[in-house]
């Protein structure tokens, strides 16, 4: 059984932000996440998360100046874990419906409150059996795409018995996707030997 | 048999190319390209048929011109295997050689000719042994294996019943296996049966024992096949040191000498045109059958003076035809007067549908080989020519086919002399009278191209010099990709064979000779087991 670890509060056709049950724990960057609409499963890879105020208008204040641990802090201020909030923000790569997994976007995007939930190691391995995904991954726009991708393979080929014959299959799919961007290749190559 | 087995592994896939070009195949990342070699076949599996090719070259390619400026890490192995098949990756040329369809009537056909190309992306895949079988055929009473495909052990088979009606060659640099291949096509003709063979054999290597670089003495023919073959031989001492007991010695009289066979040997001899010129004068004064006797009788005095000014011959003439002639009248086997006829002595052999072995002895010179091989064959070519024309007439049957070997085939096809020998001729155009040449030579060049141009089917070794090797591959389509094949072949034991008797050129490692195990394949069963097998066949009489 997966583990639930959110809602989904914000969400678009190319992903969902989801917000985390438990403060300071999001799911890894990379990780494979998955929602639902309705009887359709959307697959999401996690690119961003981020912890913040609940209120956008009062930003936190340092409080530990006087404390030697930093757990003390949240000790004594109880109220912090209710004033901040962790999200993170999936890219939707994938949708599954009736036992079958696609590669592409899903027809409509996740309900705002679905349950997310990270996936596990067989269920990752299922998805990731096909590499599609990584064009959509790597046309993504945002700042650290390429770290993402590389995030991302290093963690599916944890769940693959063979992690390297994964991870060769996937350099080569990148070589290709990634014929004319030779440095962006290279990169990526460094960031995902083993 | 499983399915990869029947398939052979995949290498790649079709990219471009043409069909004079050849086809460009992008080999996949998991086909290690060191492993690729040239001459190597492989099958393209088109949408409508197969097609059955070559690889003709090999090459590295690049998807992206910046990797050759500035490498990727390849240090890392992780990052060289991720490269290797996608941003870097191998090519072959294929030149496609031969299509075979799927349907019924075409598998019956056989294997046809490559008219077009397979289209884009079809699946390339290592010839399987079953390919190869398709295309050479299987060996049985008409095909004769000669040897196997580079890294297969698919038998190549030859065609023998094609391979007799056309001239042929056998080529290649000194050492590196004419003598060897010769043999073993030799015995293939002898096994199947489809030709008698006269062979001029120089070196004394194919009749009843040869030399070997590896083994100390092969079987030649006549031990393997004491039955079809009779040894014939003009040094009776040479064979009775070698302990070789010949089934003929031959002599040759002066009046089978004719002019022509003297104009031939002009170079050899030393000759000058006019002293050829002073030839025919003798033949219109003394008759055909007596020239040279007549001539060697002359004394030198004043009869002789006025005979030569009768004739017009000039003094230096004569001394320079004397000086010639006299050679000849040195060699042991050349008598005024044979005791018998030795060109119908052979016929005979040959009409009995024997193989005749000529040995020289110690008489390996030039001059005696092209001699005796143009007296010889001039006979026998006349001969064949009349029962052939007899059987025109008539609707008899025609003479069985015969096969004439010749060495060092350039003295005699050159083209200052291929217009006088009779080998010229029969290059040119005895196939109608059921006559053809094997030629063994190791300057193809200086081979007339007229003649070059004729022989059916053609297996070369190892050339090194250009313009043999042009002129081996003269007038074959692929030339070109064919040249590179030749040019890589190893200095030994591999050979390109091209033409009539086979679909396709195809490099073959020639079948092993010289073994008991090989001699068993040709059928030759030693004493001990005759004699079982006789002991058996009475057991079973009685």
């Amino acid at each position: 059984m997966s583990t639930k670890i959110g809602e989904v509060i914000e969400a678009s056709t190319g992903g969902f932000v989801a917000e985390c049950y438990e403060l300071h724990t999001p799911p890894p960057l990379g990780s494979v996440v998955r929602t639902t609409d309705g009887d359709v499963e959307i697959y999401g890879i996690v690119c961003n998360a981020s912890t913040e105020s609940i209120d956008p208008g009062r930003r936190p204040v340092a409080r530990g100046k006087d404390e030697s641990e930093e757990e003390n802090i949240y000790r004594q201020h109880p109220q912090l874990s209710r004033l901040l909030r962790t999200t993170f923000e999936s890219l939707a790569i994938g949708h599954g419906q009736e036992n079958e997994i696609r590669h592409y976007l899903p027809p409509r995007p996740p309900r705002v409150h679905s349950f997310v939930y990270l996936c596990e190691q067989d269920e990752v391995r299922r998805f990731t059996q096909s590499l599609d995904f990584l064009s959509i991954l790597l046309n993504s726009k945002g700042g650290s795409v390429d770290e993402m991708v590389s995030a991302c393979l290093r963690q599916a080929s944890h769940a693959h018995d063979d992690g390297r014959a994964f991870l060769v299959r996937a350099g080569k799919e990148l070589a290709v996707l990634l014929g004319g961007e030779l440095n962006r290749l290279n990169a990526i190559l460094r960031r995902i030997r083993l | 048999m499983n399915e990869s087995n029947a398939q052979g592994e995949r290498l790649g896939i079709v990219v471009g190319g043409s069909l004079t070009g050849g086809m460009e195949v992008k080999l996949d990342s998991a086909t290690p390209i060191e492993e690729m070699a040239v001459g190597r076949y492989v099958v393209i599996g088109g949408l409508r048929s197969r097609f059955f090719g070559m690889i003709t070259n090999i090459s590295l390619g690049t998807i992206n011109q910046q990797l050759t400026i500035t490498p990727p890490d390849v240090a890392d192995p992780f990052i060289a295997e991720v490269i290797t098949g996608t941003s870097t990756y191998g090519k072959l040329q294929v030149t496609p050689m031969l299509t075979i369809s799927g349907d019924a009537v075409s598998l019956l056909e056989g294997p046809q000719p490559v008219k077009t190309v397979p289209a884009h992306f079809s699946e390339v895949r290592e010839a399987s042994e079953q390919d190869v079988e398709l295309v050479f055929g299987r060996e049985d009473d008409k095909h004769f294996y000669v040897g196997t495909p580079l890294d297969m052990e698919t038998k190549v088979c030859l065609n023998i019943a094609e391979f007799v009606k056309r001239s042929n060659g056998i080529f290649g640099k000194s050492g590196t296996g004419k003598t060897f291949l010769t043999r073993l096509l030799l015995i293939g003709m002898v096994q199947k049966k489809e030709a008698a063979n006269l062979i001029f054999d120089m070196h004394n290597e194919y009749g009843w024992e040869g030399t070997s670089e590896h083994v100390p003495n092969v079987k030649g023919l006549k031990q393997l096949f004491p039955s079809q073959v009779a040894l014939f031989t003009l040094d009776e001492e040479s064979a009775r040191r070698r302990k070789v007991s010949p089934d003929y010695v031959v002599q040759i009289g002066y009046d089978a000498i004719e002019p022509e066979d003297i104009a031939l040997l002009r170079e050899t001899l030393n000759l000058t045109e006019p002293a050829i010129e002073a030839v025919y004068q003798l033949v219109r004064e003394f008759g055909e059958e007596h020239w040279l006797e007549g001539f060697l009788n002359l004394s030198g005095d004043e009869e002789t003076k006025d005979l030569l000014k009768n004739l017009n011959i000039h003094e230096s003439s004569y001394r320079n035809l004397r000086r010639g002639l006299e050679r000849l009248r040195r060699l042991p086997f050349l008598v005024p007067h044979a005791r018998e006829n030795s060109v119908q002595r052979i016929l005979e052999y040959l009409d009995r549908g024997m193989n005749v072995v000529l040995e020289f002895g110690r008489y390996t010179d030039v001059t005696v080989y092209m001699l005796i091989a143009n007296i010889l064959t001039r006979r026998i070519y006349a001969q064949y020519r009349e029962r052939t024309e007899m059987a025109m007439g008539e609707k008899a049957d025609k003479p069985h086919p015969l096969v004439i070997t010749i060495e060092e085939a350039h003295k005699f096809l050159n083209p200052s002399v291929a217009e006088q020998t009779i080998f010229g001729t029969i290059a040119r155009e005895m196939r109608k009278y059921n006559v053809t040449l094997l030629v063994i030579d190791q300057r193809p060049s200086s081979i007339d191209d007229e003649v070059m141009s004729q022989l059916g089917t053609k297996a070369t070794y190892l050339l090194d010099n250009e313009k043999d090797i042009d002129s081996v591959l003269m007038g074959v389509s692929g030339k070109s990709e064919l040249k590179t094949v030749l040019s890589k072949l190893e200095a030994k034991q591999q050979a390109l064979i091209f033409g009539h008797a086979l679909p396709m050129p195809v490099v073959v490692k020639t079948r092993e000779y010289g073994s008991a195990e090989s001699y068993k394949e040709f059928g030759f069963r030693d004493a001990a087991e005759l004699k079982r097998k006789t002991e058996e066949e009475i057991k079973d009489l009685f």
